[in-house]
């Protein structure tokens, strides 16, 4: 950013965050939010799939790859999947690689999952509020970065 | 050993007088005498036939293409206790035709690493022999006796169960060692203690080291996918060298995921790593992750759940007191 003392001055940091939704709660609870008028974060990119169940660890690794700074994974509520089983299995895989990801010494703050439903719209808005400002204290993320995707 | 070996060769010349096999999976006599090496024995010949403290070669992974044939007879394969893990979950899943192999449980009192003989500063290896529990090293510049139990591979060190699973007939297995006392979770422990910068440091410094040679892969008895991830050419990683430390990572993390659950910690993808990376420390993280949160179950852990499975964020509230 240019000053009028022509000095150039360091930007703010703008997090970029991927929130992987589920098309039949969370995508929806994200509709909800924007049709209510409550207000998101802008650093926050959706990615709709199918059923949280979608989300395959890959994924996860490759948006930090591509330079991703946090990773939200949204759900139906346990119980309420669309496809009655799925989110169980996200529930134990996400648990299983979060624990990994800790152990390897990757901030585990940069990834969460949250149950949102369509009906929750506040809920989506406040949570993703929320995530954004956690990864924007914590800063650009190094340790799982590719610098050739920078 | 020697003396097991010999009897190992009377009972696989019985069987195979008996017409019950047509060929023997087992290790062949390398150079040294320290190099023992996984090989098909065909026609009867035993000739370079060994079975001594460097056979820690886990051969029941070479029954997947072994197998295959339903026209070449039955296949004989040897198999430690901790191989016979491997085994049963090959079988469970398929990827091995049960009905071609016959599987022999023979006794194991732990295997030596080669690698830690040499890095204790014996130098010029001509010959190695056994007797009983202690090694006779023979070298350029004279005789050497030492300790087996000082030089054994990692895997040994904490070997967990002398059990044999899925096999057709057990051998002599009275003959067995011990088990270890050692826990096998005290190092992911250790680990796991530390902050979140040391993590990040330790396993930093350890992948850096690897090459992509992808041993790790092709060793482990749950790793059996006809197409692996790795060699699809469209995931960019397929078939080359890891380009950066997210590369290095990558590989590692995305192996230990798809192993999650079905690793029977054999130990074989750290006995095999030239560059001495301890895998095992992330299968092993898994394994102990899945018994505190979801307990022991016999299947495998994420092909299943129950509706009061643990939230994720159990990850958070479990690392609060170390930053």
């Amino acid at each position: 950013m240019q000053t009028d003392r022509g000095v150039t001055a360091e930007k703010e940091f703008q997090p970029k965050i991927i929130a992987f939704c589920c098309n039949w709660c969370s995508y929806a609870g994200a509709d909800l939010a924007g049709s209510g008028r409550l207000s998101y974060s802008a650093d926050v990119k959706i990615i709709r799939v199918p059923c949280s169940c979608r989300i395959n660890p890959m994924f996860i690794l490759r948006a930090f790859q591509k330079g991703a700074d946090g990773v939200i994974l949204a759900g139906c509520h346990p119980g309420d999947c669309h496809y009655s089983t799925g989110n169980y299995f996200t529930r134990r895989r996400m648990t299983l690689l979060f624990s990994m990801l800790d152990y390897m010494g990757i901030e585990k703050e940069r990834t969460r999952v949250e149950w949102i439903s369509a009906a929750e719209g506040a809920k989506f808005s406040a949570t993703m509020n929320e995530f954004a400002g956690e990864i924007k204290k914590l800063g650009r993320s190094k340790r799982l970065g590719d610098l050739r995707c920078r | 050993m020697q003396m097991i070996a010999e009897k190992i060769k009377e009972k696989i010349k019985e069987l195979t007088e008996n017409g019950k096999i047509s060929r023997v999976m087992g290790w062949k006599k390398g150079l040294y005498g320290y190099d023992s090496e996984p090989f098909v024995f065909e026609n009867g010949d035993l000739r370079d036939f060994t079975y001594d403290a460097f056979s820690g070669a886990n051969l029941c992974k070479y029954m997947i293409a072994q197998s295959k044939n339903d026209g070449d007879g039955k296949i004989l394969v040897l198999l430690k206790p901790c191989d016979t893990w491997g085994f049963e979950l090959l079988d469970k899943e398929h990827r091995i035709k049960r009905e071609n192999i016959y599987a022999l449980g023979i006794p194991c009192g732990g295997m030596v690493d080669i690698e830690k003989i040499k890095k204790s500063g014996v130098k010029g290896i001509t010959e190695i022999s056994e007797k009983e529990d202690t090694l006779i090293l023979k070298t350029m510049y004279g005789e050497k006796e030492v300790n087996k139990k000082d030089y054994l591979l990692d895997k040994c060190l904490v070997c967990s169960s002398k059990e044999y699973k899925d096999c057709d007939e057990l051998f002599m297995t009275d003959l067995c060692g011990d088990t270890a006392e050692y826990d096998r979770f005290e190092e992911v422990e250790k680990l796991e203690k530390l902050s979140s910068s040391e993590k990040f440091e330790f396993w930093r410094s350890q992948l850096e080291k690897c090459i992509r040679c992808n041993a790790c892969r092709n060793v482990c008895p749950a790793c059996s996918c006809v197409k692996c991830v790795f060699d699809n050419d469209n995931s960019g990683v397929a078939a080359k060298a890891n380009a950066n430390d997210f590369e290095e990572n990558l590989f590692h993390i995305i192996r230990a995921f798809h192993v999650c659950g079905r690793c029977v910690d054999c130990g074989e993808c750290s006995r095999v790593c030239p560059q001495n990376i301890p895998l095992h420390l992330l299968n092993r993280k898994y394994i102990k992750d899945i018994k505190e949160l979801y307990g022991d179950e016999d299947e495998a852990a994420l092909l299943t759940f129950t509706t009061e499975d643990k939230e994720p964020s159990v990850v958070y509230e479990r690392g609060k007191n170390n930053v």
